[in-house]
């Protein structure tokens, strides 16, 4: 079985920040046209290592490469009109509205002389449509709730137009009607021919929309492949340490981890209540 | 047609888009309106300013000599004893607004000004020593105001580190190096000739008293400078506000854009130090009420700019006017009404719960 091919890949990569190291001599391919979901335990280096693939964290050693060539060596803003990442947190300036938190995605695709072109106020209008933040276009960002937040910051990751899409976390704070949105989106991007990766924190989320998985402990992989090769129970003890059951999604026919009910003491034995 | 789209649309009100040819930029008419009004209100103050004095004229006179057409006396009084410091006002002030913008965007801090960060005592301090060494010529003081100044600058990068030139921790530091420079300063002073102490404490309340071209000429030409890298790098700065992980996602080369317009605003401070003093409070507020004003987030740095040189016309001339055959340096007045804002600012903020 020959590897599918990757625009995308790392090898040797060491991580760290300051002198702390995070990940040693990690090897990492993102498939093409892939919908990657990365999983694992909180301050396993999955943000470190989505830093490292847009290039905004400088590997202490390895190589990062995009379509056969080293990371380091591409234009800022060519780069940035080929590969987009949404940070697991940003700040937006004070005061700033949701149109012009968009729009501050088009940057790459500007210039001095060539600021705003109708072309720019048509793939804005059409990112935050695709969010479903276009009610919300001219609100402040300060006034918004958690999960509307999060869905500005996607359309102004989508105003970037990039073929490769990396998302830290882009459910966090959603609801769960919110999350499948946004996972249903990401599906959609997919479809359209983007290579989208993404880190989620729902194991059972990831194995329904993920294409590849990949699982990381400790800053190292610990298993990548189809969802249903990689979720399976003893995997899930191995990387968080937790007892559970893998069934199949009724829905889906993905795995789907049930977590194994707790032995809970009875509560005479913990405390007396009285 | 899609009431969607319409919608989506309606909100470049605020930025409305320009196209010249297959050139297009987009500019806020708000901030546009904002910056050209108090460029106005700053010319006709120092029109008001310049009719002022033991001579006065009225604002028909003025301005007909300032055209070249006055007679002999007033072209003389207009054009050679009060124009040079009615200019050095609105070049000070619209140098320490443009440099309370770049600084209060880069640090992301609304007390991220030079007075606040420790430049404009960096800059007495260089004043102070030269007064010590060299007896404070003029131009030792304006030598004196730029190196301290810069120096400061260099010591502030230094302790802040490569990766942390943003947000809390420059504001922490500045204050931190403002304080001992504070204390720098009394010693320095204690240390100086009585006449030269004398001269040194005139220059650190902050004065436009006899100031000529010497003096304009090198903030006008700094400001010329700063425009130009800040419209340069304008788009840059306004998407370092995401973060520096967003903006460099976004392709923008934080650290040569932040390292650039942090050399210009320091710069720009020490200049402005060196024609007027440490003339307070006006790095701080400018930039905050062109923000209250136009209404957008970014740097505003035209808006805070024309601002900036109408707050110290209007303090000067206050200063000249108010307590009457009495004048009071700018650097006083200007204390007063932003220590007066400073409080406003921070009772505001604080019923508005955001501190
Ligand atoms: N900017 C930083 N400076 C220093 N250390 C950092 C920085 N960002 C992360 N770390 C450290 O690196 C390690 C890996 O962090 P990382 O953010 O990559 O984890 P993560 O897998 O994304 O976790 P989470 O699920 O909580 O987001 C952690 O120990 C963290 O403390
Ligand atoms: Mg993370």
């Amino acid at each position: 079985m020959t590897a599918p091919a990757s625009r995308l890949t790392a090898s040797g990569l060491t991580l760290a920040y300051d002198r702390r190291v995070i990940t040693r001599d990690l090897d990492v391919a993102v498939p093409d046209r892939s919908f990657t979901v990365v999983v694992g335990p909180n301050a396993c280096g999955k943000s470190t290592l989505l830093r490292a693939l847009a290039r905004v964290l400088r590997p202490v050693a390895g190589t990062v490469m995009l379509d056969g060539e080293r990371i380091s060596s591409w234009p800022a803003r060519k780069l940035a009109r080929t590969l987009g990442l949404l940070p697991q947190s940003s700040v937006a300036p004070e005061g700033i509205t949701v149109s012009d938190l968009v729009a501050r995605g088009r940057y790459p695709h500007q210039g001095i002389l060539r600021q705003w072109t109708r072309e720019d106020a048509r793939v804005v209008a059409e990112s935050m449509r695709a969010t479903g933040v276009e009610e919300l276009a001219s609100r402040g960002v300060d006034e918004l709730s958690g999960g509307q937040r999060q869905r500005v910051w996607i359309a102004m990751a989508l105003a970037q137009q990039t073929s490769l899409l990396l998302l830290d976390e882009p459910t966090t704070f959603l609801d769960i009607a919110h999350q499948i949105e946004v996972l249903d989106l990401c599906a959609r991007l997919h479809a359209e021919g983007r290579t989208v990766v993404a880190v989620l924190h729902d194991l059972n989320q990831a194995a329904r929309y993920a294409t590849h998985l990949i699982a990381m402990r400790d800053g190292r992989i610990v298993a990548e492949g189809p969802p249903a090769e990689v979720v399976t129970a003893e995997r899930v003890a191995e990387v968080f340490g937790l007892r559970c059951r893998v069934i199949d999604d009724p829905e889906t026919g993905t795995p789907l981890v049930v977590p194994a009910a707790p032995s809970i003491p009875a509560a005479s034995d913990v405390v007396k209540v009285t | 047609m899609n009431p969607i789209r319409t919608r989506a649309d309606s909100p470049w009100g605020r930025g409305v888009g320009l196209r010249v040819g297959g050139l297009s930029w987009r500019v806020s008419p708000r901030a546009l309106v904002v910056a050209v009004v108090f460029a106005v209100v700053a010319v006709v103050v120092s029109v008001v300013s310049i009719g002022g004095g033991d001579y006065p004229m009225s604002f028909g006179e003025v301005v007909r000599a300032l055209a070249g057409r006055g007679d002999a006396s007033t072209d003389f009084i207009v054009n050679q004893l009060r124009l040079p410091r009615a200019v050095t006002a609105l070049a000070v002030g619209a140098a320490l607004g443009l440099a309370g913008a770049l600084f209060q965007s880069l640090s992301r801090n609304p007390l991220g000004s030079p007075d606040l960060l420790g430049f404009t005592q960096g800059s007495a301090t260089g004043v102070l020593v030269a007064t010590v060494l060299a007896g404070g010529s003029g131009l030792g003081l304006a030598v004196g105001a730029v190196t301290g100044g810069v120096l400061t600058g260099v010591l502030i990068v230094l302790l802040v580190g490569r990766n942390g030139a943003h947000g809390q921790r420059l504001v922490l530091v500045g204050v931190g190096v403002a304080a001992i420079l504070t204390g720098v300063n009394g010693y320095l002073l204690t240390k100086a000739q009585i006449t030269d102490a004398a001269r040194a404490v005139l220059w650190l309340t902050g004065s436009l008293d006899g100031r000529d071209w010497k003096q304009a000429t090198p903030v006008l030409v700094m400001l010329a400078i700063a425009v130009a890298v800040t419209a340069s790098c304008g788009r840059a700065l306004r998407t370092i506000e995401l973060g520096d992980e967003g903006a460099r996602a976004l392709g923008v080369p934080v650290d040569r854009v932040r390292g650039a317009l942090l050399a210009v605003a320091v710069l720009l401070a020490s200049l402005a130090a060196a024609a007027a003093g440490p003339v307070s409070f006006v790095a701080l507020t400018a930039p905050q009420l062109a923000r209250r004003l136009t209404r957008s987030s970014g740097p505003n740095a035209l808006p805070a700019a024309c601002l900036g040189a109408a707050l110290l016309a209007a303090a000067d001339l206050a200063g000249q006017r108010l307590v009457p055959g009495h004048q009071l340096p700018v650097g006083v007045v200007t204390g007063l009404l932003g220590g007066g804002y400073l409080i406003w600012l921070l009772t505001t903020e604080r019923k508005a719960g955001r501190l």
